[in-house]
């Protein structure tokens, strides 16, 4: 089986681990998760061990020479082995900024069309509730922004085929220099035009119909996910609200407890659980913005996920104009050869009316056109290759990302209900008490 | 002269409203009266007695021994309600109930009357069993007549009298029901008070097809009662108010600030409980469409769905138990209180009647060596 068909530039693999076909979906051995430590044998993450560990605040100068502050993440890599040794040897640690993630992840959309490319965490806050900060200096977002960062990291070392980029491999291993490497590539100018292509409008005749329903899918999961996420940052807010005004209780019991002799006690123990449950909701959101945050990450993947199937659309048009364009050649040449005129065209009336080419005009004419028609079959046959190609890989990947979706969401939707559970028998006992 | 010299420091406590009678009384306020009551009740125990401040030791500068058992409270009152709650069976010979609200549409006005309903085993009433029709102003009015008659008891409250047209719906089941409750607690309490009940205004207020003509023969009785309207006027100046007194105003003051405050956050938990509901409610079915665009992911979805769902149920239960049992209770309390003042207002007043009178007698006492033969 041929190797998928963009091939990093610059990219000289080292990372090859004699791992199986990336086309036979390594996802049969195990669902892919999330968490470090449940990853296929072959990927960068079994052998090492990335972290995000902190976050600085950092002043610079911008590219317009203005200074701006922004954020630094510190990610940590660790080998595997070491560990196991009973040795902990210090990780090998370097500082990235948000754009540098971007960059990255941008490179990878480029370069690997077909995979559904794991997505990074929300560039601004959003669905943010009125207790929630939307400034991303805010210390709570930052601290959410990081685990984000960590868990696409890990999520990118654990798939089969990206984690072999030597892009990657440098992001994570190489502080100086490493944003030229990647610019080297040239990426960007296929970054542009894989833009404008995405949001073209054209029309494919004989559209793949399992690709147009994964589109579709994906149209409906963010358009869910991203009602979810409303109507449960209003919730919260209404939420927060019931328990702090119970916080108020809190102080008339005491009060009243005042006056009250055989009464105080029971009034003191039942202020006192006011303020304690008004104060549990902190905990108890934060937790919620948690559950959020892994519903965000697959309102993000549905788009990436999106992005394949246009891909795909977009290598079905290109393939359609190129078949369509030969057959108009093809006709062409029989037409000269034959010399009769099948269809309108307007060398065929200047003919008529000025008088026939000569044959050995003619004879040029049919020879450029063989050529053409040549060059198109050739260019067809690759072009049939690159697609059928295309769609396997990117099936494949899909399927992956299918069992991975499933998998994950099922956890979390489980840990929230548990949660919910958990936090209901908390006030159960408040109110006992 | 000094008016107040002799034997003018303290009043001596007026015989009817000594401690020690109070003691005695079963204490309005007191569970036992009604065991309906207590299961609707949904608060502590500890809410339905009041306890008292005072556990200090007070006496009377004349020496008399004040028991410090106020009549709001004490364990052995407790006990002794106690003890009467295992012979109820066999000691209890009045029940009253009040239910069966109708509603009645007259030209002139539309109002609602309740049934009450009254078994007895007592000599005093003719019949063992009754039931009239009455209307809250039938109600106020026993009320009122109680309180006449019975100027040192404490008297039951009625359920607020008055509300606002346009806010709140008289005639709303929620409102009629809430309404029915509380009156059918009152006569409970007045059936089960060992003073109260004996009154001749009660008896007549459960037995007689007509109350209407009663009414009007008690009014013209109104004249000998005038002096009724001038207890709750004004406040009084006292030489000195026996420090009992005043702590149990003191408390009361407090009180009723404390339970005002709670009444206003209870009913903002329910509003703020029921936007919370709103918004739950479109929070659940979000996750149903999910799961219809999924296949492994369905179950989990829907079951998510359908415990939001749980939870507006429970939510929404809730907040109806806060509106229809613990709000009535506060509000109860708070009229009690109001009652208490009323009863402490009437008490100064009389104290200081009795201390005018002493001033005038000794004035005299100092004119008529003046006056010479």
């Amino acid at each position: 089986m041929e190797r998928p068909e963009a091939e990093p530039l610059g990219a000289s693999h080292s990372c090859q681990t004699g791992e199986a076909e990336p086309g036979t979906g390594p996802a049969e051995e195990e669902p892919g998760g999330a968490a470090a430590g449940t990853m296929m044998e072959d990927c960068l993450s079994k052998k090492i061990e990335i972290t995000v560990s902190e976050a600085e605040k950092r002043t610079g100068r911008n590219a317009m020479n203005m200074q701006e502050t922004y954020t630094a993440y510190l990610i940590e890599t660790r080998a595997v082995e070491s560990q196991t040794e009973g040795q902990c040897s210090p990780p090998d640690s370097l500082w990235r900024r948000y754009s540098e993630f971007e960059l990255l992840r941008n490179y990878l959309l480029v370069n690997y069309p077909h995979i559904v490319v794991p997505p990074l965490p929300e560039k601004r806050a959003e669905f943010v509730w009125h207790k929630l900060s939307a400034d991303n200096m805010d210390p709570d977002f930052v601290e959410r922004r990081r685990i984000g960062l960590e868990n696409f990291l890990i999520r990118v070392a654990s798939h089969p085929i990206i984690c072999q980029d030597k892009i990657f491999y440098s992001f994570l291993t190489q502080e100086g220099g490493w944003k030229e490497m990647v610019n080297e590539t040239g990426f960007q100018l296929k970054a542009d035009s894989r833009l404008k292509a995405l949001n073209a409008t054209f029309r494919v005749k004989n559209p793949d119909k399992r690709f147009t329903e994964l589109k579709h899918y994906s149209d409906e999961l963010q358009s869910v996910i991203s009602h979810l996420l409303r109507v449960r940052a209003r919730v919260a807010d209404r939420l927060y609200g019931v328990y702090k005004v119970h916080g108020n209780y809190g102080r008339v019991f005491s009060e009243w407890s005042a006056i009250e002799k055989e009464m105080g006690d029971g009034l003191q123990s039942a202020g006192h659980h006011m303020d304690v449950y008004a104060g549990s909701i902190d905990d108890i959101l934060e937790e919620e913005e948690h559950y959020a945050d892994q519903l965000k990450e697959y309102l993000f993947y549905a788009e990436a996920l999106r992005a394949v199937c246009r891909k795909h659309e977009l290598m079905q048009y290109d393939l359609e104009i190129a078949a369509q364009d030969l057959a108009s050649k093809k006709q062409q040449c029989e037409e000269l050869a034959t010399g009769t005129l099948r269809t309108f065209s307007l060398k065929g009336m200047t003919s008529k009316l000025f008088g026939q080419e000569t044959p050995e005009q003619r004879e040029g004419k049919i020879k450029v056109l063989e050529e053409q028609i040549h060059e198109g079959e050739e260019q067809l046959k690759s072009k049939n290759v690159e697609s059928r190609e295309f769609v396997k890989s990117a099936w494949t990947d899909i399927e992956r990302f299918k069992e991975q979706k499933n998998h994950d969401l099922k956890e979390a939707l489980i840990s929230y209900a548990v949660m919910q559970i958990s936090m209901c028998k908390k006030v159960g006992f408040a109110s006992d008490g | 002269m000094s008016a107040g010299g002799g034997g003018l420091g303290t009043p001596r406590a007026l015989p009817s409203s000594g401690p020690r009678a109070l003691r005695d009384m079963p204490h309005p306020l007191a569970a036992s009266s009604s065991e309906e009551a207590a299961s609707e009740l949904t608060p502590s125990p500890d809410l339905l007695l009041p306890r008292s401040f005072a556990d200090k030791d007070l006496s009377l500068p004349n020496g008399t021994p004040v028991d410090t058992s106020s009549p709001a409270s004490s364990s052995s009152l407790l006990n002794r309600l106690q003890l009467d709650d295992d012979l109820d069976g066999e000691t209890r010979d009045l029940f009253v109930t009040v239910d069966d609200p109708k509603k009645h549409i007259c030209t002139m006005e539309t109002y609602i009357t309740y049934r009450v309903t009254t078994k007895t085993t007592r000599a005093e009433f003719d019949l063992p069993e009754y039931s009239v029709r009455r209307r809250y102003q039938d109600f106020d009015w026993l009320r009122n007549k109680l309180e006449e008659s019975q100027p040192t008891h404490l008297i039951p409250p009625l359920p607020e009298k008055f509300v606002m047209k346009g806010v709140v719906d008289r005639f709303s089941e929620e409102f009629v029901e809430t309404r029915r409750k509380a009156l059918d607690k009152f006569l409970k309490r007045i059936a089960d008070h060992p003073v109260l009940s004996f009154n001749e205004h009660f008896n007549v207020f459960l037995t007689a097809k007509d109350l209407n003509a009663y009414k009007k023969q008690g009014m013209a009785l109104l004249s000998k009662m005038g002096e009724s309207v001038k207890y709750v006027t004004g406040a009084y100046k006292l030489r000195s108010r026996p420090l009992e007194f005043a702590a149990i105003g003191d408390y009361l003051d407090t009180f009723v600030l404390k339970l005002g405050t709670i009444d206003r956050i209870a009913q903002r938990i329910i509003k703020e409980e029921l936007e919370y509901l709103v918004e739950l409610r479109e929070y659940g079915p979000v996750y149903s469409t999910w799961g219809g665009l999924e296949m492994e992911l369905a179950e989990p979805l829907e079951g998510v769905s359908a415990c939001i769902g749980n939870c507006c149920t429970a939510l929404e239960e809730l907040s109806d138990d806060m509106t229809e049992d613990f709000l009535p209770v506060l509000r109860e309390y708070i009229l009690y209180s109001e009652s208490m003042k009323n009863v402490l207002k009437k008490r100064d007043q009389v104290q200081a009647e009795y201390e005018a009178k002493l001033e005038a007698v000794a004035l005299k006492k100092e004119d008529r060596p003046k006056v010479s033969i």
